[in-house]
């Protein structure tokens, strides 16, 4: 993975000074709470319901056994012994001290981390495929191109206070496990007409209280001119994105408002006229940086079937925890987050502790965050699968249920965040309470059921194949259904079925959805495809045709 | 009091005045609103002040472009700590229209914006009196960058990477 040299170490240690100084001042009464508010959210921290929220950033969702150990120590010496880790491939700590986030930065600095681009309006930490380097039908590893957009976007001096938020995916195959088509601007690496490599680029995608899926700005793109290109969709953003309205100053409400043909000529115009030279990745950097992702030191290895003879609960893991590796005799493994009774995508230090181990024992020590908010080990011999297994088993980490209904993403909720109506966290509860049953799941299949706690959709709920949205009707929980989206590369946003329910109703208006899938479905066909083939009446008239609440 | 703000680094005694402002005499430069000088432009060049623009973030700086050669200084308005278009502004007048004169941000303007704005090119800050001093260290807050910048119209440096 990358490592810093002295510009990264400089840049990461005066942000600390920077930081422990602002602080100082704001606890002097020197800032204001709304000038200090811009400077904090430059730096992760946000003030929520019951104590601030930082939020570290995981560049690409990558990390060492040493990051992840600091990412524990944190956890004890600063929180409460845990961290979420989140859609975006980054971590959150709900319970710091303003006053110590200066240490917690200076403590991260030490094994190459920050908060730097986890919030505010800015271009914030990139993210990738969690499968990146090790998915067998790969174009090109995204990372060395994370790297650079990470290095050129961090402190950018023209983009660092634009209209909202500006969220970049990159990836390599044509599988999409970043959702870019849910990202301000999504970068695929594509080969163009000659064969060679290089990029399509999308933009305008969102989710939020307007949900939309991004759009083709170029079909293809040179590969050295990445930067110029995202300079120049970036600085149209910068000038013409609204500011008057919040929740219209995405880029995707300028995209929608202006068409998506009036905004490529806008960027192809800018483009034309950017000066291309200094921001050329040149090929030197290009290789300084990749080499940084070199494969690890994969040994000459056969597959082989470690199921052969173990027990029904290592079989199961195995199928539904772990995925196909391109080198043989290696498998990627999924460390699931989403045991039943706690909040997912929710590790205590004692486990971070614990992955850390094991990654250096199993993975080369290294380990990757999920979008789903699972974490992978992506470099396990076939052969020591099951060793890895009873580890995770043990410290429950090992419920087999990556990809099946349990597998929810969910934002915090009520329980933590300060702009949520409902709690996320406790509906997930009882999900998992009324779907106990694995041979049940199993035979769902794949199933992605996202949550969140109120319109600005962290849970990212319009692009689950199931999606819940908490809101609050007369100070009650009630939660809106949906159904048919998707955050892959076929990307769709999910269609209400009608009006929401009590919590108390969320599980069984599941089951019902999944009752008219399982009766319905043709062989092999997902919950979603049934529900892109049927449309959604049938669901809905099986949902209210006796209103539970009657 | 004379207007105080910083200039290439140092504190100076503003020697410009905008035009609803009454002129001091060692105030010999005229900062114009951007409207007023595109409806009064030949009056304003008539005159013996030397010439300033006055943007607006909503202004386009290409509009203004024609008229560089003939000003001595443009203004960009920061209204609000989060309002960030005028760091675009400042760029393009720097890099694609040269503008070579004095390129002031004022209104909004705190030291922890200096750094990222003098790498878009501005070289004076107008602000509060007292935070003038305190406010010269904030140009070094970082020691590297990662991006080529325009800062004291210098081309990329060698330590930039992009």
């Amino acid at each position: 993975m990358y490592r810093y040299d002295a510009i990264d170490k400089t840049l990461v240690a005066e942000r600390v000074a920077q930081f422990r100084d602002q602080t100082r001042r704001f606890l002097a009464g020197e800032l204001s709470d709304d000038e200090f508010r811009h400077l904090r959210l430059r730096n992760g921290l946000y003030l929520q319901r019951h104590a601030p929220m930082l939020r570290v950033a995981i560049p690409y969702g990558l990390l060492s056994s040493t990051q992840l150990r600091m990412l524990a120590t944190i956890a004890r010496r600063y929180d409460r012994g845990y961290g979420h880790f989140t859609t975006r491939q980054n971590i959150q700590y709900n319970w710091p001290k303003v006053e110590d986030v200066p240490d917690i930065l200076a403590d991260l600095a030490t094994v190459e981390m920050h908060a730097i681009q986890t919030s505010g309006n800015c271009i914030r930490n990139v993210t990738s495929d969690h499968l990146a380097g090790v998915a067998a039908n790969e174009l090109e590893d995204p990372r060395p191109w994370c790297e650079i957009i990470r290095q050129w976007s961090t402190f950018h001096p023209e983009f660092t206070y634009l209209p909202r938020k500006f969220k970049i995916a990159v990836t390599g195959t044509p599988e999409d496990r970043a959702a870019s088509l849910v990202h301000d601007v999504g970068v695929h690496i594509v080969r163009g007409p000659a064969g060679e490599l290089g990029f399509e680029i999308l933009a305008g995608g969102g989710l939020g209280r307007t949900p939309i899926i991004g759009q083709v700005v170029r079909e293809f793109l040179p590969r050295e001119h990445l930067l110029s290109y995202l300079e120049a969709i970036l600085r149209v953003y910068n000038l013409e994105g609204r500011r008057d309205n919040l929740t219209k100053a995405r880029i995707k409400i300028l995209v929608r408002s202006l068409g998506i043909e009036e905004f490529r000529r806008r960027v192809e115009t800018e483009w034309q006229q950017i000066a291309k030279e200094p921001l050329r990745v040149q090929p030197a950097e290009l290789a300084r940086v990749s080499a940084y992702f070199a494969a690890p030191a994969y040994r000459q290895l056969a597959d082989m079937d470690p199921a052969q003879g173990r027990e029904t609960a290592f079989r199961a893991w195995y199928r539904h925890n772990t995925q196909a590796h391109k080198i043989p005799g290696y498998r990627v493994v999924y460390v699931s987050l989403k045991k039943p009774d706690v909040a997912p995508g929710d590790a205590t230090d004692a486990q971070m502790d614990l992955i850390a181990d094991l990654a250096e024992r199993f993975s080369f020590g290294e380990i990757r965050v999920t979008h789903t908010q699972n974490l992978v080990l992506a470099d396990v011999e076939q052969a020591r699968a099951y060793e890895l297994w009873q580890a995770l088993a043990a410290a429950g980490l090992a419920t087999p249920n990556i990809g099946t209904l349990t597998d929810m993403i969910c934002c915090p909720g009520l329980d933590f965040c300060s702009l949520a109506n409902a709690g996320s966290i406790e509906v997930a509860k009882l999900i998992n309470e009324r779907f106990d049953d694995y041979d049940y799941l199993y035979d769902l299949g794949e199933l992605d059921v996202k949550m969140s706690g109120c319109m600005n959709a962290c849970g990212h709920h319009h692009v689950g194949h199931i999606g819940i949205l908490g809101v609050d009707k007369g100070g009650e929980e009630w939660y809106q259904i949906t159904i048919g989206g998707a955050a892959g590369a076929d990307a769709s946003l999910g269609h209400v079925i009608g009006p929401s329910v009590p919590k108390c109703e969320v599980p069984e208006t599941i089951a019902r959805l999944l009752s008219v899938y399982v009766e319905r479905r043709d062989a092999e066909e997902r919950f979603l495809d049934t529900v892109r083939r049927l449309g959604i009446k049938p669901f809905k008239e099986r949902v209210y045709a006796t209103s539970p609440a009657a | 009091m004379p207007r105080r703000l910083l200039r290439d680094r140092r504190i100076v005694v503003d020697d410009w005045h905008y035009l609803d402002e009454a002129a001091e005499p060692h105030e010999t430069g005229l900062i114009v609103p951007f409207d007023r000088w595109v409806a009064e432009r030949e009056r304003f060049l008539a005159g013996s002040s030397r010439l300033g623009v006055l943007l607006e973030p909503s202004q386009a700086v290409e509009q203004l472009a024609p008229d560089l050669p003939r000003l001595s200084l443009v203004a960009v308005r920061f209204p609000s700590p989060s309002d960030g278009r005028g760091y675009t502004q400042g760029r393009l007048l720097r890099e694609r229209w040269r503008f070579a004169g004095e390129l002031r941000a004022m209104d909004y303007v705190r030291a922890d914006q200096l750094f990222f704005l003098a790498r878009c090119g501005f070289n004076a800050f107008q602000m509060a009196d007292q935070e003038l001093e305190g406010a010269l260290g904030a140009f070094h807050t970082f020691s590297a960058e990662y991006q080529a910048s325009n800062d004291a119209g210098l081309a990329a440096h060698p330590r930039h990477r992009y």
